[in-house]
């Protein structure tokens, strides 16, 4: 995506290299997550470690990282081979990560999370003598970044600087980003890129965990691919070609497998489901979250909501859902004004929320899975008379539900919390469309967090709802699955729709184009 | 201004003054302890302690003895809720109910005159026993700074006070300091708002909880020495009087800032004060209950007026109350 912008110097590898892993093993109960993997960081290069979810890329950089120890193998440091029992050990050799979620104290001050047990810090800090240090090395990067914010007042990317502050000031030059961009914005991608650039020219090594070959191809200058614990591939980047990779990425099980053409059938047939009319809707901080909304939602179509996090989309399915009330505006669902109306009424009237985070929001993980499943049905006949639940059609039910939907259990008495997230978001899609009959899904960032196959599942659970007449209404963070499923996809920018663009006008570079800066473009006509 | 109405606020700000200083340095130590994650819900166990013990200290050894001892037997208390709380990770709320209750009945054992006489002289013998059966100790003497003390209106009422006094706002002035200017402060607080963090940051987490609530308690328990000693040198059981509990709740109100605790704490000293002053002018002098009632009514109204105005997300340390254990 950013190919053009960055010039390659091109690795420059030294006799010695920053960092050598050899016969790495890791063994976690029942699964080994490194299997003799051989890893190597050069001075001055951008690394892509890519793989799926799973593949054992995370586990290998926590190696490195200090926070796991391997079973077997060695690592050495500039030559030295050393023993990592800490993120301490590391970082005293210059091993610095990034972790995926930011490690920062949203209360605290980008200073004070920065300098936090800093060695030398004296008792009384010099915090002015401080702010100006980071104000150095941020504008030597080209960051506006204000020492004196509190952190939980900035934007991922903003923290994600805060992040790799961090491990500047201790002096980190080997630095480990784990999914750096899953949350940025495409400009922040950008922006993070040409950091990245800027640290290999000063002669920092950077490992880019990815699981995105797009990432990967652009911004590397090696790439080192791996699959269930093993290393698959290693080569320059500049040799390597985006087929090669998503083949070993995937083992070829998937490609051909997608069931695509089943998901391009069923167009929408006409009759509105959902209809919002200049609905606005209050956020956390007190200001309105989203503003002016207009929007219909059909039967048998599915409309992808994309946007930068943070825009607007979390509040807007959080009101249709009936978790938060509107302050202006109306919501119709079936032809009903259910603006204000409470969840349950909702569901009664046809809507299917899936929340965000299933494991969070979606089951209670200390309860047993056909527990979770009576939490939807309890209060319905023949589930239940006079409030006595009837526990031997909910475990009917709940075996309906495991069995059609594919959650993979040894029983229905096990603890929620046990399964993995696929099985857990099948759990509440299945709880959700086994019970009822809706004419409407809101599902917020369904595969978010799930492996690929997972998420091809959850994907196909959807088309195949379109076809069957359900209107969905699906939040992503993944423009490539929401350019692949959606029928018609609604941009929002600074909580206002800013435009909607049917499947075939719609390019990844228009809707980021849209998603940055808000701006209806003018190919949405 | 008449010249009577003029001695009348001189004399509520006085007692505000004198009043909020038990609130002061109770809620000085419960602002450190709940930065550090650590809810201590037993202060008011722990002040009844501290009134106890310089009452009869006091009578042994004189007020400097009473003091230190009373900072003493609070952080015993403090070792033993961090030990439950921290170490083995029982729930805050139960463990500091429990040090409450621990607190208040020990206390009122203590102070039962054949108790507090036994004890009077196996400490010191040569004090006749009978001071003791009189449940009083000699109260702190004031000490007026001469020059400033003449100020009027808040001349009298900030610097003709006793020492616990100008000792309570130095604390609230110095835990600030502590806390947001200095290194420990910073790591104090990291560890009340992300332990795992701060921990792989390698700041020492249960040390640092265990600190916080020493300290803590060892405030509260000067804060009932200050009770007894500086306030009301007559011991009654239940001296305390749920004041622990409102010292709490004025560390909501001061957003755990000990700065703004000198100000909730005087503010509600002065509220407690007016509940003796409106019966003497007539209105309530037949149902003193209601009036009595005042503090607590404030309390509950201030809180809910706290939590409208924030909107419900009152900026509480984020790992308050929270057990932390490595593994997890």
């Amino acid at each position: 995506m950013a190919e053009d912008l960055l010039e390659r110097p091109g690795p420059s590898p030294t006799s010695i290299p920053k960092v050598e892993m050899r016969g790495i093993v890791k063994r976690f109960p029942g699964v080994v997550a490194n299997d003799g993997v051989d890893f190597t960081i050069y001075a001055g290069e951008i690394h892509a470690l890519l793989g799926e979810n799973g593949a054992g890329k995370t586990t290998l950089m926590n190696i490195l990282y200090g926070i796991y120890t391997p079973d077997a193998g060695v690592i050495r440091v500039r030559g030295v081979p050393v023993r990592l029992r800490s993120p301490r050990d590391a970082i005293r050799l210059g091993i610095g990560m990034v972790h995926q979620d930011f490690r920062l104290i949203e209360a605290h001050t980008v200073v004070e999370n920065v300098f936090l047990n800093y060695d030398g810090l004296g008792f009384i800090p010099k915090w002015s003598a401080l702010e100006s240090r980071l104000e150095e090395i941020a504008s030597n990067y080209g960051w506006r970044l204000d020492p004196r914010a509190r952190v939980g007042d900035l934007s991922p990317g903003e923290k994600q600087q805060v992040e790799l502050l961090k491990l500047l000031v201790r002096g980190a030059d080997i630095l480990l980003l784990d999914e750096p961009t899953s949350v940025l914005t495409p400009i922040e991608t950008k922006m993070l890129f040409k950091t990245m650039r800027r640290m290999a020219e000063e002669g920092k090594s950077i490992v880019l965990i990815t699981h995105k070959l797009s990432e990967a191809m652009s911004v590397s200058d090696r790439v080192t691919l791996m699959r269930r614990g093993k290393i698959v591939l290693s080569k320059p980047t500049k040799e390597a070609t985006i087929e090669e990779l998503s083949t070993a990425m995937v083992g070829a099980q998937l490609i051909g497998d997608a069931g695509l053409e089943e998901r391009q059938s069923a167009p929408a047939d006409g009759a509105p489901t959902l209809q919002l009319s200049a609905l606005s809707v209050m956020g956390d901080e007190g200001v309105l979250a989203v503003k002016d909304a207009d929007l219909t939602v059909y039967r048998g179509e599915i409309v992808g909501v994309a946007g930068v996090s943070g825009n607007g989309q979390t509040e807007l399915v959080e009101a249709i859902a009936g978790l938060r009330k509107p302050v202006r505006g109306r919501i119709i669902l079936n032809g009903a004004d259910v603006t204000g109306a409470s969840p349950r009424r909702l569901m009664e009237l046809g809507l299917t929320y899936i929340p965000p985070e299933g494991k969070k929001w979606g089951i209670v993980p200390e309860l047993s899975i056909y527990e979770n499943v009576a939490l939807r049905v309890a209060r319905y006949a023949p589930y239940s008379r006079l409030g006595v639940i009837n526990w031997r059609k909910v475990a009917e039910v709940a075996e309906k539900v495991v069995s059609e939907f594919r959650v993979d259990t040894a029983s229905i008495k096990s603890r929620a919390g046990s399964l993995s997230g696929g099985n857990v978001q099948r759990l509440i899609l299945g709880r959700e469309l086994t019970t009822s009959k809706p004419s409407l899904l809101v599902a917020a960032y369904p595969t978010k967090g799930l492996d690929i196959a997972a998420s091809e599942q959850v994907r196909r659970i959807l088309s195949k709802l379109r076809s069957e007449g359900v209107g969905v209404l699906m939040l992503s963070e993944d423009l490539d699955e929401i350019l692949e499923l959606s029928d018609r996809i609604v941009v929002m920018y600074g909580g206002r729709i800013v435009g909607v663009v049917g499947r075939g006008e719609a390019t990844p570079e228009l809707l980021g184009v849209m998603m940055s800066r808000g701006v209806a473009a003018s190919a949405s006509a | 201004m008449t010249l009577e109405s003029l001695s009348f606020v001189e004399a509520i700000l006085t007692s505000a003054v004198s009043a909020g200083t038990i609130y002061l340095i109770a809620s000085v130590g419960e602002c450190v302890t709940e930065r550090a994650g650590v809810i201590n819900l037993g202060i008011e166990g722990i002040m009844a302690m501290g009134a106890v013990t310089s009452f009869i200290i006091t009578l042994a050894y004189g007020h400097l003895a009473a003091i230190l001892t009373a900072a003493l037997v609070g952080a015993v208390f403090g070792l033993l809720h961090a030990f439950l709380s921290v170490s083995l990770r029982l729930n805050q709320i139960v463990v500091g109910l429990a040090i409450t209750w621990l607190g208040l009945g020990l206390s009122a054992f203590m102070g039962t005159p054949e108790v507090a006489r036994d004890l009077l002289k196996s400490l010191n013998p040569a004090v006749p026993e009978y001071l003791a059966e009189l449940k009083q100790a000699p109260r702190l003497p004031e000490v007026r700074v001469e020059l400033i003390a003449g100020v009027p209106i808040v001349g009298r009422a900030l610097f003709s006070q006793n020492v616990l006094v100008y000792a309570g706002l130095a604390s609230a002035l110095l835990f600030w300091f502590i806390l947001f200017r200095t290194r420990w402060g910073l790591s104090l607080r990291s560890v009340g708002e992300n332990p795992a963090l701060a921990d792989t940051a390698g700041v020492n987490v249960f040390a640092v909880r265990y600190l916080a609530v020493i300290v803590g308690s060892a405030l509260a328990g000067v804060a009932g020495a200050y009770l007894f000693i500086g306030y009301q040198p007559f011991w009654v059981e239940n001296l305390t009087r749920s004041r622990g509990f409102i010292a709490l709740s004025l560390v909501i109100l001061s957003s755990w800032s000990p700065l703004r605790a000198i100000a909730a704490s005087f503010l509600f000293g002065g509220v407690e004060s007016l509940q003796f002053r409106i019966p003497l002018r007539g209105f309530g002098a037949e149902t003193p209950q209601l009036i009595m009632m005042l503090p607590y009514v404030i309390t509950i109204v201030t809180l809910v007026l706290i939590s409208l105005a924030s909107r419900g997300r009152i900026p509480a340390p984020a790992a308050l109350g929270k057990p932390y254990s490595r593994e997890e």
